[in-house]
């Protein structure tokens, strides 16, 4: 094909519009936290890699970005979980089984899982963190012979707060992976620890130098959350974290995730810890809050 | 044809003579300012003007851009991409033409922007050099940008009684040829273009206190510098310097629904970083709060990300955020500041 076919191929289609997608099942978990089972017309696959986001779009309210929190290797679905939170959202949470919804993407570039491979995983996840660090957890299981030690630290406000705890009560009962979770307040029936995330990681016996540490959370954990797990001796390129911006357009243009010279929906959301020391001054300075 | 010449009493008959070639926008005066509007006779423009309010870019990026229309039941997309038509840009000054050649990486870069990409294949443009600063606002010489460097089909240069056209493509080789009343350049001609071009040169200085070596290490070491402090003190957050850029691309993507609340479209219109909203995620977190680190933001991405990213100023000087700003904030002022405190350090 020469330069100017491949103009015209480009002028063709628009990278604005989304696929025909339907929901297949719903489940709360939380009074704001559903999870929609999405299957895209043609029963095509996604075809995404854990830690990347789509835009979901709702004719008439906008598109947002959304991270995908199932694992690649689940066919047939992918599975998003929203946060009644803004217009979008509010209307996706009227939605039921059957309902219709614009998908495109996927979009950003995911967790280095070639690089983690072969080593000690460690997951720590502050509130709805773990919404795309499931995609993750789920593709670990599924590969579990891939991978060495895994650890997996869930931080949240209160008990009411934990999602997917169905499946947590899996992940507790398997003897080949570490669970623990701590809540910032109790409530009597809570049987777990207490107190803020920070506080599970000096019990993380994996061996420091063998571990690569995926954290995702709230901007303000990141802070407290790296300087623990730098002080556990993992270097500064396997402490990967995945940052939360308004990706409007998810194509490098639009402006509005960009941090510095880097637009996140394109060189992100995952960034290791020694990626973003290089964005030096908006890593301290409020725009990036690690 | 590379060189062309035609006299200034030509200049309304070859104007004529692209009427069938599709749209033309030109500047117009309008009321103490310029604008670029459709053009029926050449009588209408005035090519000789300071930068017009917005630049021409609401031709080739406007500022609602109609992506494509839907039904939300049953859920349906129209075709995206719908006709475009043939349009020319009529007297362009160089630092426009500058602003568009920045357009061009950004919207080239991978994914590609097929809107963009299109309405550029559609666009003709003639620009026409100046051979003074429109006021001193500009800072056009300091990023090389009072020059012409590509980017245009045809360029005017003014060399008292004639124009000299520099022909650059083959669309700007078809609105010359057979044309009686354009001659080819010839030495004497040249020698009028050199001596234009020598007085040109005279007029034009850096604006700035300092080379573009030194800006760049003034932005490289300024991130955390009092200047922006103070430029965010006196920002008043109204917008207009983004708004009326010629290299701000930063858009919104909105949807409008049409009174059945059944059929609309899907839009992008301009957005500004200078929005105090801009950076907001929907569950309340701003990732740059403050008018300071707005405007900070904007700076950086003309003087230095741009660099980083494309190898390119995306300041084109053209002076419009200085000159709409209701704070006063100059631009050179601002990077003055800057290159004065890296000084004292």
């Amino acid at each position: 094909m020469n330069s100017h076919q491949a103009f015209l191929e480009i002028l063709k289609t628009s990278p604005y519009k989304p696929m025909k997608a339907k929901i297949i099942k719903t489940h709360d978990y939380t009074a704001h936290e559903r999870l929609l089972r999405i299957v895209l017309e043609d029963e095509r696959e996604l075809g995404h890699w854990p830690g990347q986001f789509v835009e979901l779009s709702l004719f008439g309210f906008g598109e947002a970005p959304i991270s995908v929190c199932s694992s690649p290797t689940e066919k047939g679905y992918f599975d998003l979980t929203v946060r009644r939170v803004g217009a979008v959202t509010e209307a996706l949470h009227r939605l039921k089984r059957g309902n219709v919804l614009g998908i495109r993407g996927p979009y950003g570039n995911g967790f280095p899982l070639d690089k983690m491979h072969g080593n000690n995983i460690l997951i720590v996840a502050g509130g709805l963190g773990i919404v795309p660090l499931r995609a993750l957890i789920h593709y670990i299981l599924d590969k579990r012979k891939d991978f060495g030690e895994v650890q997996i630290l869930l931080g949240c406000k209160t008990p009411q707060d934990v999602l997917f705890n169905d499946e947590i009560a899996h992940w507790r009962k398997r003897t080949d992976i570490k669970f623990s979770c701590t809540v910032d307040k109790a409530d009597p029936d809570w049987k777990g620890n207490i107190g803020l995330i920070t506080g599970l990681i000096p019990g993380v016996t994996l061996r420091p130098q063998q571990t690569y540490a995926v954290v995702v959370g709230p901007p303000i954990m990141y802070k407290f959350v790296i300087a623990e797990l730098l002080k556990k001796g993992i270097p500064e390129q396997q402490i990967v974290v995945s940052l939360e911006r308004k990706m409007k357009c998810g194509l490098g243009k639009c402006g509005a995730c960009q941090v510095r010279n880097i637009y996140v929906c394109q060189s992100g959301p995952v960034f290791t810890f020694a990626e973003l020391k290089e964005l030096e001054g908006e890593c301290h300075e409020g725009e990036c809050h690690v | 044809m590379k060189y062309g010449i035609i006299s200034k009493t030509d200049l309304s008959r070859w104007f004529d003579s692209l009427k069938g070639r599709g749209k033309i926008y030109g500047p117009k005066r309008k009321e103490n300012a310029f604008v670029f509007r459709p053009v029926n006779e050449f009588a209408e423009m005035s090519l000789i003007y300071i930068p017009t309010i917005l630049p021409p870019k609401k031709y080739y990026f406007p500022q609602k851009e109609f992506l494509f229309k839907f039904k939300i039941k049953p859920f349906k997309t129209s075709k995206a991409i719908k006709k475009f038509e043939e349009f020319i840009l009529f007297g362009v000054h160089t630092c426009d033409i500058a602003g568009i050649q920045c357009m061009d990486v950004v919207f080239n870069e991978k994914p590609a922007d097929p809107n963009y990409l299109n309405r550029k294949d559609k666009m003709t443009i003639i620009g026409i050099e100046c051979m003074d600063y429109c006021d001193r606002y500009a800072n056009c010489a300091a990023v090389g940008t009072h020059i012409y460097k590509g980017g245009y089909d045809i360029m005017l240069t003014d060399v008292g009684d004639a124009y000299v056209l520099h022909v650059n493509s083959e669309k700007g080789e078809n609105l010359v040829k057979g044309k009686k009343y354009i001659r080819a350049m010839e030495t004497h001609d040249e020698e009028k273009l050199n001596r234009a071009l020598a007085e040109k040169s005279n007029k034009f200085h850096n604006e700035f206190n300092g080379t573009l070596a030194e800006i760049d290490q003034a932005f490289a070491d300024g991130f955390f510098s009092t200047v922006w402090a103070d430029v965010g003190r006196r920002c008043v957050g109204c917008t207009n310097c983004t708004a009326v850029c010629p290299t701000c691309y930063c858009f919104d993507v909105v949807d409008e629904v049409s009174l059945n609340l059944n059929d609309g479209g899907r839009y992008r219109v301009w957005n500004y970083c200078q929005m105090d909203d801009f950076a907001r995620v929907a569950t309340g977190e701003d990732f740059r709060p403050g008018r300071d680190s707005r405007q900070r933001h904007r700076y950086y991405r003309k003087f230095q990300y741009s660099v980083r990213k494309y190898n390119k100023y995306f300041c084109t000087g053209c002076g419009r955020c200085t000159r709409t700003c209701m704070a006063n904030i100059s631009l050179i002022e601002t990077v003055n500041s800057l290159l004065d405190e890296r000084r004292k350090r």
